[in-house]
């Protein structure tokens, strides 16, 4: 038993020693001159800043961040709101259309996104909304996942919670506002940094849609970063370093209610 | 409109309201789209002015498209080789951490699950840097490992052969503490009596795991395998980006959505993109629904 232990003490120590090596290596080589970050591995003999002034001179990075975090702030904002509405009405409210309003629902699950990149296009080009934020932003503001997460919390909220709410003269509105959502928070949490890692990360539709390069976002500038300063290693590990360190921070703050509404889909659903 | 409970009363227009914008948003953003991609997949596009039907041409374009060919045997390849690597090492990690007597699980569980808090992009710009030729991260663990200090200077993302691997390795570094948190989540849900009565009818370590673990966790296990075949099969970003904005050598990295951004959207026919989006949409589903059937039929054994 005891040879057992060790072994798997040991495996848990290599896996995290895998998982963390490259991250920790992004960190180090920030701080290196352009011209020595693969020259050493794991030290920092001349530690410089250059890499950083660099990546908020060479390009608007500042505004890319900006974008970026207002972008993820936003749809976040929407995508909980609109999202915990609905889930709210299915989870507690019995109303002609429901079954259909849920069947749609898991009939979505099935398509994949790529399948109306081309035709979303099109719609928005058509609408004017192309290389614009509302166009990014209105599409996406519910979201068929956020719905079945917050019905599935707000089941079990209990009636007479509810029914108490309406005995004191809430309205429907209200009882949402009111005692519905600070119920939720947990879940609430745990959605609202789902979203935003979402929104941080894309990278396909936001590409397609934003052409006016002050408008865009932190993964299509680094995207087009590479290509452009193929060389400038120091100055892209900044960039990446800057670009993931928002959501790794929001993550630290968030943890437990992450995990619990990561899981939440797949094992009690 | 039969309330169930009394409780569930009330409202009146309340609860149509709310789910008004959902429904509202769905059916012009997807419903629409859907339905439009239908027909927009037997049409040549140029702009949206520019619609000329084309039939079937679109699809049997596609269908003797070699790069098109290479496309799918990439994704397919990439798919099978990192759900076959990836959810053993994430079962495996998962039972490791959910030893009783392990210490420090939270700790471990942050850490094997923190390199997917950087998103398929930024994961793409860091391992492009570190299969740098000339002594990047992977090639002095490569030389150390192979005790070969000439493999130092492996081109992995230069040559064809060697592009998969990096980018299976790539993908697996993200993905297995991601999918390892819910067969952790799975495995808390395991009855711990049932354990206990195998150990007291003598079942092995093994025998254990086999009649009372696996089939606890086998939904878990359909979900995950599931979930993971499909994000496999929508490879983007990760090759795109490890690749610097492009499909590698010799089309070594070429995934079927790059295909299509590629050919629907660099090219701005918007029709051709439909069909390829239709064709994957399609394989997706036959893959998916295949999988569900073998595993639920191992599940009932």
């Amino acid at each position: 038993m005891k040879v057992l232990r060790i072994a798997a003490i040991f495996i848990l120590l290599l896996g995290s020693i895998l998982a963390l090596v490259p991250m920790v290596w992004l960190i180090l080589a920030t701080f290196r001159p352009n011209d020595r970050v693969f020259s050493e591995v794991f030290t920092v003999t001349t530690p410089t800043l250059a890499n950083y002034a660099d990546l908020f001179t060479t390009v608007p990075f500042f505004q890319f961040l900006a974008n970026s975090t207002f972008l993820a702030c936003t749809a976040v904002c929407l995508q909980v709101f609109f999202s915990s509405l609905a889930g709210f009405a299915l989870a507690k409210y019995d109303f002609a259309g429901k079954k259909l309003v849920m069947g749609i629902m898991l009939a979505t699950v099935l398509i994949p996104g790529q399948l109306t990149l081309a035709p979303s296009y099109d719609l928005l080009y058509r609408l004017h909304l192309v290389d614009t934020y509302q166009g990014l932003l209105i599409p996406g503001a519910v979201s068929v996942f956020g719905i079945f997460l917050f019905r599935q919390s707000m089941v079990r909220i209990p009636d007479e919670l509810l029914q108490a709410g309406r005995i004191d003269g809430c309205s429907e509105f209200g009882l949402y506002w009111n005692v519905v959502l600070p119920v939720s928070r947990p879940m609430i949490g745990a959605f609202s940094l789902m979203t935003f890692m979402g929104t941080w990360n894309s990278f396909l539709w936001p590409q397609i849609m934003l052409h006016s390069k002050l408008k865009y976002t932190l993964p299509i500038a680094l995207a087009q970063m590479v290509g452009l300063y193929q060389q400038q290693y120091g100055m892209l590990m900044a960039g990446t370093l800057v670009a993931v360190l928002p959501v790794i921070v929001l993550f630290l703050l968030l943890q437990k209610e992450f995990v619990a509404g990561l899981t939440a889909g797949a094992v009690k659903g | 409109m039969t309330p169930r409970g009394s409780y569930r009363v009330g409202g009146g227009a309340a609860p149509y309201i709310f789910v008004a914008p959902f429904i509202l948003l769905f059916l012009v953003f997807s419903v629409y789209p859907i339905v439009q991609s239908l027909r927009l997949a037997f049409y040549a596009t140029s702009g949206p002015q520019d619609w000329s039907p084309v039939g079937l041409r679109n699809f049997s374009f596609l269908l003797q498209d070699p790069d098109f060919h290479k496309a799918v045997t990439n994704t397919l390849t990439y798919t099978v080789a990192t759900v076959l690597l990836q959810l053993p090492l994430s079962l495996g990690l998962a039972l490791l951490l959910s030893q009783k007597w392990l210490k420090g699980q939270n700790l471990f569980r942050l850490i094997f699950f923190s390199p997917h808090l950087l998103g398929q992009v930024f994961v793409g710009v860091l391992f492009a840097v570190l299969f740098q030729p000339k002594y990047g991260l992977v090639n002095h663990a490569y030389a150390a490992m192979t005790m070969n200090p000439a493999n130092i200077t492996t081109k992995w993302l230069g040559d064809p052969a060697t592009v998969m691997p990096a980018l299976v390795l790539t993908s697996l570094w993200m993905y297995v503490g991601f999918n390892m948190i819910y067969f952790l989540a799975a495995l808390q849900g395991v009855d711990q009596e049932l354990h206990e009565a195998a150990l007291v009818d003598g079942a092995g370590t093994l025998a254990r795991f086999r009649a009372v673990t696996l089939p606890a966790i086998w939904p878990v296990c359909q979900f995950v395998l599931v979930t993971s075949t499909m994000g496999s099969l929508q490879l983007f970003e990760l090759p795109y980006l490890l690749l610097g904005n492009t499909s590698g050598p010799d089309n070594a990295g070429l995934t079927i959505v790059m295909y299509l951004y590629q050919n629907g959207f660099s090219s701005g026919d918007l029709g051709y993109a439909s069909a390829v989006g239709w064709t994957l949409a399609v394989g997706m589903l036959v893959i998916s629904l295949a999988q569900l059937r073998l595993s639920g039929g191992m599940g009932k054994e």
